[in-house]
């Protein structure tokens, strides 16, 4: 039993994975086809369905609308059908995440009543719509009086947030029609009647002869509705009218109707989308399946690049292959943690297999990406840390193929969760996958700088997690024993070299992208001095150690410095706000990033106690003849 | 290595020793000089000044924040000392000392020469990380070359104009312009600011006045005077736009998207002695007449140009943004595609022709590397040409950092397949 255990709790976490691939085929609307509905937004092609998440992870912090009422949560697109053509039942919807209790008493909005269905975190925009005003005032303020990101509090930062969502909402709002719209298809029918009297009468006016004011101000009235609606800078939902010369040339709703009052002829597109909000409106199911189905069809012909894309990207959001691999890591550090305590095999066998698939979901997720992106796996803040807990991953399973003592496991398993959780956070700000500056738009340096920058970084933190496990496990447990130790210091000073390599390369790569694309090998922006710091930290260590200044002991404490030294690079120089490399002000990880510093400066403190306070005491420590004890050794055959 | 350096002085028996092979029982003495190098040779040293490149790397970033990137390189990295101070009012008394960047970088360059001449011995088991250490002392010595030889500077033009010279955005220089007797091209004497700011006498044998400088600000404000309300308060000068302005010197700025504007008060004197007046010159100022009647000189203050031997005209400029993303709350959008297309021109080779220079694609030319800056667009009273704005650079020792690159990470790969060679080998025996 015990021999087949592993291959059955990974089965069972396989079969479990492949149990939410399938997207559920509903029998009224067929909102998972509407998902998947081409759009642009954020400056890139997206299917319906990233719009509404990307959107509704910002309003709300989640990818989903739990009603309370109604005893169901809805999905983002869902979500997205009622504010696009169903506003006032989605107006209704508690989609606003308010975070601040102080704006929550601003706004005189219901505090927690379960009686009531109040939440107290949860609002919805006509709860929030009297106090409009008052948040327009409120941000306005903010923003004038407090125009460095760094001076704003809990509350200002709170202010804007839900500012943006109303912005956002409304936008989305105005998207397929003006949010007053009843019956969308009579309106376009009636815009449709009233251009060609509409045109002569402004002609006439124009011309100071007598003209039909009744025909005049219909046109002038249609025409000043979906102005403003276009003004809002809502996503573009109208496919380009000729593909053939120019892809890009998607526009507004608004826009397609004011080109055509110029006397161009309609886009199909606009009256499928009449068709579509029309019957999604009315209820009519059979109308609105086949309105889709109309609509899909147009555009496969030129546009069916956009429609896969679409139907990929949607097949990727309902994946998640990244929530996914955050539960196993989970389930695979028990495992590993657990072999420690008792030594069966078996344990350690199970987490790596669990290991073993997650790498593979992990792998398959970052594949996903760059092939929706057209782009190397590492091009934001998201990315990197996918890719760091992706390299991490690999550095840990390799060191377990030829230690076996469960160490690598361990790290593999806390650093693919540490890293998919900061992602995770990453991604409550938006579309994780918006288009890059000009300037960062070669692949060729993002597939070889970043990517290996982001390798070092990787290689780094397993290093300092090794460093960690040896640290703890010694003072606290009596675990440690010479051979672990012995084996843990040659794991990490093999690491540190292949961490030295890596973010070295990382970095003079990054000055030769600089001397192309600036004419400056090296300009001392905070990210550059970030990666230069990393790759002095672990030549100091190299070199500490070659000279006998450090021990096993010392080695370790400050390899976890690296850990520090890792993080302030990746996220402590964004945070300042300033150099090339800033992507802005992160208050909210400001604060985790203090306590992560904090948790290493105790652990190194720690790894400094002299051997006597730990409970794995260690005598080979003391030994001042031998200065890099054991660490050139090959592996006694206890350690295997 | 370990030379007894306080070990009594052996008498004779090791002169003749010396003369024939060491034996192998008694290692060779040391001679002098590597004695003295050895405390410089040491790994320890390594580590000191590696821990304190980290320390003052880490400061230089955290002051860009209130210095800029500019001064706060000049600061902490382009210097032999610094002292760190926190820009919270309460903390200026705490204070940190820190080695510059010149002192480390001679100091780790001393190090690892030293220590090759002393420490190490040849051997294929070390040829990884002599390579490596090779690049590394090729980067430090490369960045010092930069530091010394390359010069930054900018040339910024609407569609349609020529440009034969490129600006510093650092430097300014006082310039004093005549066309007499030069058919058509102006004669130029150019003060530098780092004349003025030591202020007293200039003179020069082309000018026909003696440049006295009665003040010079690196930043400052000007404004008109207003005749009603300004009557306690002279003008700056007596003569030029002066006469009708107030000059007020103000702190320099540190913000890196914004530039100082100096401005400077100038006395100029005849030849007899005689003054002829003051001037008040300034970045923000146009040209003015100066001198006595007759000379026909201007002057103006300005960005330090730098003439080339050949001129460049913009042709066009393109800016693309991505679809939808220029919108009212940013009217920018997210830039796609910077380019800048220009014509070539170099009269004393008859050399004439069209380039494009786009972001990450750069044109090299006469040594120099013209890069796409930033893009604009003028007002729509003055023609809505697009201005586009070239980084010009100029580093002869551009190479460097590409072969010490080059050689560490040659080094870097030996040294590993070496290690790895062996750790396979180990396991397998």
């Amino acid at each position: 039993m015990k021999r087949q255990l592993p291959w059955i709790i990974t089965g069972v976490f396989a079969l479990w994975f492949l149990s939410t691939l399938r997207i559920p085929k509903p029998e009224t609307f067929r909102l998972d086809e509407f998902a998947e509905v081409p759009v642009v937004f954020s400056g890139r092609h997206q299917p319906v369905d990233s719009l509404a998440r990307n959107s509704l992870v910002q309003i709300r912090d989640r990818y989903t609308v739990w009603d309370a009422r109604e005893k169901r949560s809805l999905s983002a697109t869902e979500w997205l059908a009622e504010v696009m053509m169903k506003p006032e039942t989605a107006d209704d919807r508690r989609a606003f995440r308010l975070d601040h209790p102080d704006l929550i008493s601003l706004l005189k909005l219901p505090l927690k009543d379960e009686s009531r269905g109040e939440d107290g975190k949860h609002y919805s925009w006509n709860q929030i719509s009297p106090g409009f005003k008052e948040i327009e005032d409120q941000a306005r303020q903010i923003l004038q009086t407090k125009k460095d990101e760094s001076q704003r509090d809990a509350f200002d930062r709170s202010v804007l947030k839900l500012r943006n969502a109303l912005t956002l909402y409304l936008r989305l709002k105005n998207t397929v029609h003006p949010q007053d719209t009843t019956n969308f298809t009579a309106e376009l029918a009636a815009f449709e009647a009233s251009i060609t009297p509409g045109v002569a009468a402004v002609r006439d006016q124009q011309n100071g002869q007598a003209y039909d004011t009744n025909a005049f101000n219909s046109l002038l009235n249609l025409v000043g509705r979906y102005d403003v609606t276009v003004k809002m800078d809502g996503p573009l939902i109208i496919p380009p009218h000729h593909p053939e010369r120019d892809r890009d040339a998607w526009s507004r709703m608004g826009e397609a109707l004011m080109v055509h009052v110029r006397g161009e002829p309609l886009p199909a597109s606009v009256g499928q989308w009449g068709r579509i909000a029309t019957a999604f409106r009315t209820g009519d199911v059979a109308g609105f399946n086949a309105a889709l189905t109309d609509y899909r069809r147009s555009l496969s012909g030129a546009l069916a690049p956009e429609l896969s894309k679409g139907r990929h990207e949607t097949f990727f959001n309902h994946m998640a292959p990244f929530y996914t691999c955050l539960v196993i890591y989970v389930a695979a550090f028990l495992f590993a943690i657990f072999y420690w305590f008792n030594f069966a095999e078996w344990s350690r066998q199970t987490a790596f297999a669990l290991i073993g698939l997650t790498f593979v979901i992990h792998t398959t997720g970052l594949i996903f990406r760059m092939v929706l992106e057209g782009r190397p796996p590492v091009t934001n803040l998201y990315s990197s840390a996918i890719f760091i807990g992706w390299g991490a991953v690999l550095l840990g399973m390799i060191l377990e193929k030829f230690w076996r003592n469960a160490i690598g496991l361990v790290v593999a398993s806390s650093l693919g969760f540490v890293t998919l959780i900061i992602a995770h956070n990453l991604a409550l700000g938006g579309d994780t996958m918006i288009m890059l500056q000009a300037v960062l738009d070669t692949n060729f340096w993002l597939a070889t700088h970043v990517v290996i920058v982001t390798l070092g970084y990787a290689s780094t933190y397993v290093a300092g997690f090794l460093a960690i496990v040896y640290i703890l496990r010694g003072v606290l447990t009596r675990g440690l024993d010479e051979a672990t130790g012995r084996s843990l210091a040659r794991m990490v000073y093999g690491i540190i070299c292949f961490a030295t390599l890596f973010s070295f390369i990382g970095t003079v790569l990054g000055g030769i992208w600089a001397d192309q694309s600036w004419g400056r090998f090296w300009g001392w922006d905070p990210k550059e001095n970030g990666a230069l710091i990393i790759v002095l930290w672990n030549a100091l260590l190299l070199h500490a150690r070659w000279g006998g200044i450090v021990r096993e002991r010392g080695l370790m404490a400050l390899t976890v410095g690296g850990n520090i030294v890792t993080s302030w690079s990746w996220f402590g120089t964004n945070m300042l706000g300033i150099g090339l490399h800033a992507y802005g002000f992160m208050n909210g990880a400001f604060v985790w990033l203090g306590i992560f510093i904090f948790s290493q400066l105790i652990i190194i403190g720690m790894g400094m106690l002299p051997p006597q306070y730990w409970r794995s005491r260690r005598t080979a420590n003391a030994k001042p003849t031998d200065p890099a004890a054991g660490l050139s050794r090959p592996v006694p055959a206890g350690a295997r | 290595m370990s030379a007894p350096a306080t070990s009594p002085p052996s008498s004779g028996s090791k002169g003749p020793r010396r003369a024939a092979a060491a034996p192998a029982t008694e290692p060779k003495p040391v001679p002098a000089w590597k004695r003295w190098l050895s405390p410089l040779s040491s790994l320890r040293l390594t580590v000191i000044l590696l821990a304190l490149g980290i320390v003052v790397t880490f400061f230089g970033t955290l002051a860009q924040t209130e210095d800029g990137l500019y001064v706060a390189q000049q600061k902490y990295f382009r210097s032999w000392f610094s002292v760190w101070s926190p820009h919270d009012l309460g903390w200026k008394w705490f204070k940190v000392p820190l080695p510059g960047g010149y002192l480390l970088g001679t100091l780790l360059v001393a190090n690892l020469l030293a220590a090759h001449t002393t420490r190490f011995k040849p051997s294929w088991r070390k040829s990884g990380i002599f390579l490596t250490h090779m690049g590394v002392l090729m980067l430090l010595l490369g960045q010092l070359a930069t530091d010394m030889f390359s010069r930054e500077s900018r040339m910024s033009f609407p569609e349609g104009e020529w440009r034969n010279y490129s600006e510093d955005f650092q430097k300014t220089e006082l310039a004093f312009l005549t066309d007499a007797g030069t058919n058509g091209l102006d004669l130029v004497v150019a003060i530098p600011d780092s004349l003025l700011v030591k202020g007293g006498e200039l003179r020069h044998p082309q000018l026909p006045f003696v440049v006295r400088v009665q003040e010079f600000a690196e930043n400052s404000s000007i404004r008109m005077r207003a005749p009603m309300v300004d009557t306690n308060r002279a003008p700056a000068t007596s003569q030029g736009v002066g006469a009708k302005a107030i000059f007020q010197p103000v702190a320099p700025t540190r913000a890196m998207d914004k530039r100082n504007l100096p401005g400077a008060v100038i006395e100029l004197v005849g030849t007899n002695g005689a003054s002829l007046g003051t001037w008040l010159f300034a970045l923000v100022l146009d040209e003015q007449e100066v001198g006595s009647g007759g000379t026909n000189w201007r002057a103006t203050l300005r960005p330090t140009r730098y003439y080339q031997p050949f001129s460049v005209q913009l042709l066009k400029t393109t800016h693309d943004v991505y679809t939808g993303t220029r919108t009212a709350s940013d009217p920018r959008g997210i830039p796609r595609n910077f380019a800048s297309r220009v014509k070539l021109e170099r009269p004393s080779t008859g050399e004439r022709r069209e380039v494009d220079i786009s972001m990450n694609q750069p044109l090299r030319y006469g040594g120099l590397t013209f890069f796409q800056h930033q893009m604009d667009r003028e007002e729509m009273e003055r023609g809505g040409r697009g201005i586009s704005v070239l980084q010009v650079v100029k580093n002869p020792s551009w190479l460097a950092p590409y072969l010490g690159t080059l050689l560490v990470l040659i080094g870097l790969m030996v040294q590993f397949m070496i290690h790895l060679v062996e750790f396979i080998r180990r396991r397998t025996a």
